[in-house]
């Protein structure tokens, strides 16, 4: 089980510099969380990558990032939630190299490799949901 | 949005990323990189990343297209100063990054660029030689 450690908040992903934001929160919670940097750097780039996501395909959004602590350790974990399009085909999304923009394609495959858990949930015409978190070790 | 200044040091154009720059503004410095490479005749680009906390595969894009960019004006586009988080996040984000050239620092960078501007100078001397066999009699 996991519990709320405290720290939580919600950012607006509306624009690219939301996107900054994002990553600047997401920095300073993996620190407060005593996250190693290759660790926070991993979380970030790949909530970096996921928030771009949600600005561009999911047509803008929120993220919702908090500091979770189990019995052992501190983690971070953090939401991108929007109301755009969906992912009609989950399995083609996660494939590297895969875009249906001009990405590279390695957005959602690449960060689900940069975290502990990751958790993505989408239905056509009513948007996506995707949750990751790292645990510090 | 921010704009990345970028220097002109001899026949090297030289870039330091040192804020987080919004995807707007990555954009805007591969357009300007791309404007002072033609408009100078430059025959080499250095960018400077050891400041950068991230990169994703956004601004990796930037690098490599920045790469093809600048060989098309005969010139050579060098990555300094990753760092280490850095670079183990990007094997993991699935990123090769290429045919981007990189070096530990700028100082390593320069020696780079000026290797292969002395291999240049040898291509161009063959070249333009009628009977290549007399160039180096
Ligand atoms: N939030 C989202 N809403 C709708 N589609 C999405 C979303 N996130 C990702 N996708 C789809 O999944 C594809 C792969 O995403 P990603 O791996 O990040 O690569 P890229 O961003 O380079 O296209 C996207 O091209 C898009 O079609
Ligand atoms: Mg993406």
């Amino acid at each position: 089980m996991t519990s709320p450690a405290g720290e939580r908040k919600e950012l607006p992903i509306r624009r690219d510099d939301d996107v900054v934001r994002v990553r600047q929160l997401v920095r300073s919670y993996a620190q407060q969380a005593k996250l190693s940097l290759v660790d926070q750097t991993k979380l970030v780039t790949a909530t970096s990558e996921l928030a771009r996501n949600t600005l561009t395909y999911g047509g803008g959004g929120v993220a919702d990032v908090e500091i979770v602590a189990d019995t052992r350790r501190r983690g971070v974990r953090a939401s991108f939630i929007d109301e755009g399009p969906g992912i009609a085909d989950v399995e083609l999304a996660f494939t590297d190299g895969w875009t249906s923009g001009k990405g590279l394609g390695l957005g959602l495959s690449g960060a689900r490799r940069l975290v502990d858990e990751f958790n993505l949930t989408t239905e056509v015409g009513r948007g996506t949901t995707v949750t990751v978190t790292k645990w510090g070790r | 949005m921010e704009r990345v200044p970028i220097l002109k040091i001899g026949d090297v154009l030289l870039v330091s990323i040192q804020v987080d720059l919004e995807d707007q503004s990555v954009v805007a410095l591969q357009e300007d990189l791309a404007e002072r490479i033609s408009s100078t005749g430059a025959h080499g680009v250095v960018i400077d990343i050891s400041a950068v906390e991230i990169v994703d595969s956004f601004i990796g894009r930037m690098f490599a297209t920045i790469a093809s960019i600048s060989r098309l004006f005969d010139a050579d586009t060098v990555v300094v100063g990753m760092r280490p988080a850095v670079a183990i996040t990007l094997v993991e984000l699935g990123l090769t990054l290429g045919e981007v050239r990189t070096a530990l620092d700028l100082e390593k960078g320069l020696a780079v660029l000026r290797r292969l501007g002395a291999d240049r100078e040898v291509r161009i001397e063959v070249d333009e030689d009628d009977e290549p066999v007399q160039a180096f009699s």
